[in-house]
């Protein structure tokens, strides 16, 4: 059992992100998020997706599972499914997530499965060198909307309110010790949960830069948000201007998804016998 | 009047009239009187209304698949006289509901002798059953007329309703028992033979579709997670390892697509647990960019694929072989894989637990590759047994704390290509799988060195997954060494096959019948083979003879004569034998 310390939780891979990209910001947090939680390496499993977020698996030294694009919410349904001992958190990018994935991220919300989704969120798509992206803002200009973005912006937290997500976050990477107690309080809490993080694209998006959140942001705890409100939450994930709140907007304890699977009640799936007993009685119907 | 031990049964009426149920409640009967027996249901894609079909063969010799013509019609409307009289022999009968269907409606040919009216819904009033009792009753009178065993089918009442209640299960009895009394008080010796009740060649037997096979493949296999989206004809493996879920500690998902189906099991794989996903050609197509994944990360993954006929919806719930190429090549990218395609029920339950065997073997996707007929069609078989099945995981190491001097590396270069597996939640290890050209380690690292090598790597199995496969039979060769004709196919149709065989014999053309079981890795040399000296003519249910291209693609033999089929139905025995003659 080996506790998560400053050092054990780096790796020695080279890091490929540009100067002042946001996702450094995220890296600190999370490591300072399982250090303090005093999970053992072993048992933490961080799965990623396709985009400049998905390299943070090579960078954080816990158990990793780098999928394919769009696809982390169900590798990690899958993992909590077969060994609910296991911690599972997942990073997804805006475009990993909202587009690409987006089918999966209602459906792990209200099923409540016991994994934690951190969003790389920077309305803009990096990786691929500068798309518009769903999140990104009414009227930005970007490679592929030179006349600037049509639609409005897709917006993640109302979507995970409507899906009855049991946890709602928003945090921003430019104050990491709050987005780490975000991240405590994520993995700490029992059930789906979402952090959306306004993430700085420093390469791409000109707009939506560290000045640009620094100016706006506000924090919900500050201003004595009911986080048991739902409809509360709801009016304060529709505030996107002058100010922009981050912080818990819901949180609710209910029953999570393995509670519907008596199978897995008192041992995982991993740690069971593969040996059928009474394999002749199940042939009883066929007779 | 004569015995006959050999007879065709057709049950037709209304999507939603309880066709299946009627079908295979009566298939168990023969099963119970000793016979051997097939069953399949025909069916279009609508729930109520439409026309569903079940052909029932019973016989005192093994029976492969369904006939072309049929002894006794049981038309739960008038709908099926008129689409099935056509395959009627000129000595059967059918039975229909005289005071429902008027007997001037029906324009049967006059030398039709054996109409069987029975007042059906008449005798469900009388035992005051629901309109669905009807089947019953009808059942009674097939039993009735055919001579045979009412009491087995009345036992077969008192099993399925028991759980219902005493008063059910009579209701029940006494609408069986009605049925036959009318049929054998007004059509005794109609029918110029009588079904003959033999001696049981197994005491006990089981009556199951392949998709059973497939499940209870899984189970035996020690499968835990099952995650599919419904998609007909693999539905039913889903539907069956839901109902035995409690029984087996099995977790069976429904996700919300295919793509999520095949995450998750890669999901549950890595975390370590034996699993599998099922579904169809449409289905397949989204899971191709995860069938990648699965063979980059080097997760064991069993995906069954149960082809139905294309291209796009094409006939839902209808068969084809077409997706022979696309199992064989689907997904970006190079990486080996297994494809085995079962030709009957129980090559459905052996060849599932070999799959999961070869994927953990050799951290590898295998395919199962299945189609409709197969899966929805029922053959009675002795039950299966799992004291000698072998659970082989491979190099997956137990979950105890690992000791190694060198930090743990998942993709570690090893001289076959294999490298030791742990999983997450092991102490003293951490796992790192990444869909990205990696490192031993399993961290990404994109040089040139390294991609050749973890390349090489993944195709190191080969050599040694060829060795393994020696040990099972990648063809099977029926029949006679050496043949006038020798049949060439793969899959469902093995089944006809073997029933053609048969008929080509009584016609003095002596055939035998070469089965390709593994599709990939390619049985290159017992093709070569098997097909020296002979007249191969190939049998497959698509429009482009894939199993004749991949054959010639690996061995050069060219095989022009073939009789294909692809509008959604499988091969009759009488009608591809006289195809196969005439490309004689």
């Amino acid at each position: 059992m080996e506790l998560p310390t400053r050092s054990n939780v780096k790796t020695n891979e080279t890091n490929t992100w540009c100067p002042g990209c946001g996702n450094f910001g995220v890296l600190r947090a999370l490591q300072s998020a399982l250090v303090d939680l005093k999970i053992p390496r072993e048992q933490v499993v961080l799965v990623t997706g396709i985009g400049c977020h998905g390299k943070i698996f090579n960078y954080l030294n816990v158990n990793g599972f780098h999928g394919i694009h769009g696809r982390v919410l169900p590798v990690m349904t899958g993992i909590k499914l077969a060994n609910q001992d296991l911690t599972v958190i997942g990073h997804a990018g805006d475009g990993d997530q909202y587009d690409e994935g987006i089918g999966h991220f209602p459906h792990a919300a209200r099923r409540n499965v016991d994994v934690k989704l951190f969003t790389h969120d920077n309305k803009v798509y990096g990786l691929t060198t500068g798309q518009t992206a769903p999140t990104s803002i009414k009227g930005y200009v970007s490679k592929t909307t030179p006349l600037g973005a049509f639609p409005p912006r897709l917006e993640p937290l109302k979507i995970a309110l409507a899906s009855n997500a049991s946890f709602v976050a928003r945090g921003w990477v430019g104050d990491v010790d709050h987005l780490k107690e975000l991240m405590k309080a994520a993995i700490q809490h029992r059930g789906f949960a979402l952090i959306d993080m306004l993430q700085v694209c420093f390469t791409f998006n000109r707009v939506q830069n560290y000045q640009f959140y620094r100016d706006r942001v506000y924090k919900l705890e500050a201003e004595g948000h009911d986080t048991s409100d739902y409809y509360a939450a709801i009016q304060r994930a529709d505030e996107w201007g002058e100010k922009i709140p981050i912080g818990i907007f819901y949180k609710e304890d209910r029953p999570i998804y393995r509670s519907s699977l008596p199978q897995i009640e008192k041992t995982p799936l991993v740690k069971q016998s593969l040996k059928v007993e009474k394999f002749s009685e199940l042939l009883q119907e066929l007779m | 009047m004569g015995l006959t031990s050999d007879v065709s049964v057709l049950i037709g009426g209304e999507a939603g009239a309880g066709i299946s149920a009627a079908g295979v409640s009566l298939s168990k009967v023969f099963m119970r009187g000793g016979l051997h027996v097939f069953g399949t249901v025909d069916y279009p894609s609508l729930i109520r209304g439409g026309h569903n079909f079940y052909m029932i063969r019973a016989s005192k010799d093994p029976v492969y698949t369904q006939w072309d013509s049929h002894d006794l019609i049981v038309a739960l409307d008038e709908n099926t006289v008129h689409r099935h009289i056509k395959a009627l022999k000129p000595e059967g009968g059918i039975i229909y509901d005289g005071e429902e269907i008027p007997t001037d409606n029906l324009d049967i040919p006059k030398e039709m002798k054996n109409l069987f009216a029975v007042p059906l819904k008449s005798i469900v009033k009388e035992v005051q059953g629901r309109p669905v009792v009807r089947n019953t009753v009808a059942l009674g009178a097939a039993i009735g007329v055919l001579g045979y065993n009412i009491e087995i089918f009345e036992q077969i009442l008192r099993e399925l309703f028991t759980r219902k209640g005493e008063k059910v299960v009579a209701m029940n009895v006494n609408a069986a028992r009605a049925g036959y009394n009318y049929a054998t008080e007004h059509y005794a010796n109609s029918l110029l033979f009588q079904v003959e009740l033999v001696k049981a060649t197994h005491k006990d037997r089981i009556f199951l579709t392949g998709n059973e096979a497939v499940a209870l493949g899984a189970v035996a296999a020690g499968c835990k997670f099952y995650s599919a989206y419904p998609m007909t004809p693999a539905s039913g493996v889903l539907h069956f390892l839901v109902a035995l879920s409690e029984q087996t500690n099995m977790v069976t998902f429904q996700a919300e697509s295919e793509i999520a189906a095949i995450n998750m099991a890669i999901g549950a794989s890595y975390a370590g647990v034996r699993v599998m996903t099922g579904t169809s050609g449409g289905g397949f197509c989204l899971m191709t960019e995860a069938l990648s994944l699965a063979g980059m990360v080097e997760t064991p993954l069993v995906i069954m694929l149960g082809q139905r006929t294309g291209p796009s919806t094409g006939l839902p719930t209808y068969t084809a072989q077409s997706d022979l190429r696309f199992a064989v090549h689907a997904a970006h990218g190079e990486f080996p894989r297994v494809v085995i395609a079962p030709g009957d029920v129980t090559e459905c339950f052996q060849f599932t637990i070999d799959a999961f065997n070869l994927a953990d073997e050799f951290q590898i996707p295998v395919i199962l590759l299945t189609d409709k007929h197969l899966l929805e069609s029922y053959t009675a078989i002795p039950p299966f047994t799992i004291s000698d099945i072998t659970i082989n995981r491979g190099k997956l190491l137990p979950l105890a704390p690992y000791s190694g001097k060198q930090p743990y590396q998942r993709h570690k270069l090893t001289p076959d290509g294999i490298s030791p597996r742990l999983i997450p939640g092991t102490p003293n290890a951490l796992i790192h799988s990444d869909s990205a050209v990696h490192k031993e380690s399993g961290f990404q690292g994109d040089d040139c060195a390294i991609a050749s090598k973890m390349a090489d790597k993944r195709y190191k199995k080969l050599p040694n997954l060829l060795k393994r496969l020696e040990k099972v039979p990648r063809i099977k060769l029926h029949g006679p060494k050496k043949a006038d004709v020798t049949i060439v196919g793969w899959g469902s149709t093995k089944g006809v096959a073997l029933e053609v065989m048969r008929l080509l014999e009584k016609d003095n053309v002596k055939a035998n019948f070469l089965q390709v079981i593994y599709l990939t890795p390619f049985p290159t040399e017992e093709v070569k083979v098997a097909l020296k000296d002979q007249n191969p003519i190939l049998v497959e249910g698509n429009q482009t003879a894939q199993l004749g291209g991949l054959i010639r693609e690996h061995t050069g033999i060219e095989i022009t004569k073939k009789v294909l089929r692809f509008d959604g139905r499988p091969f009759n025995p009488l009608q591809l034998t006289r195809r196969i003659k005439e490309e004689l």
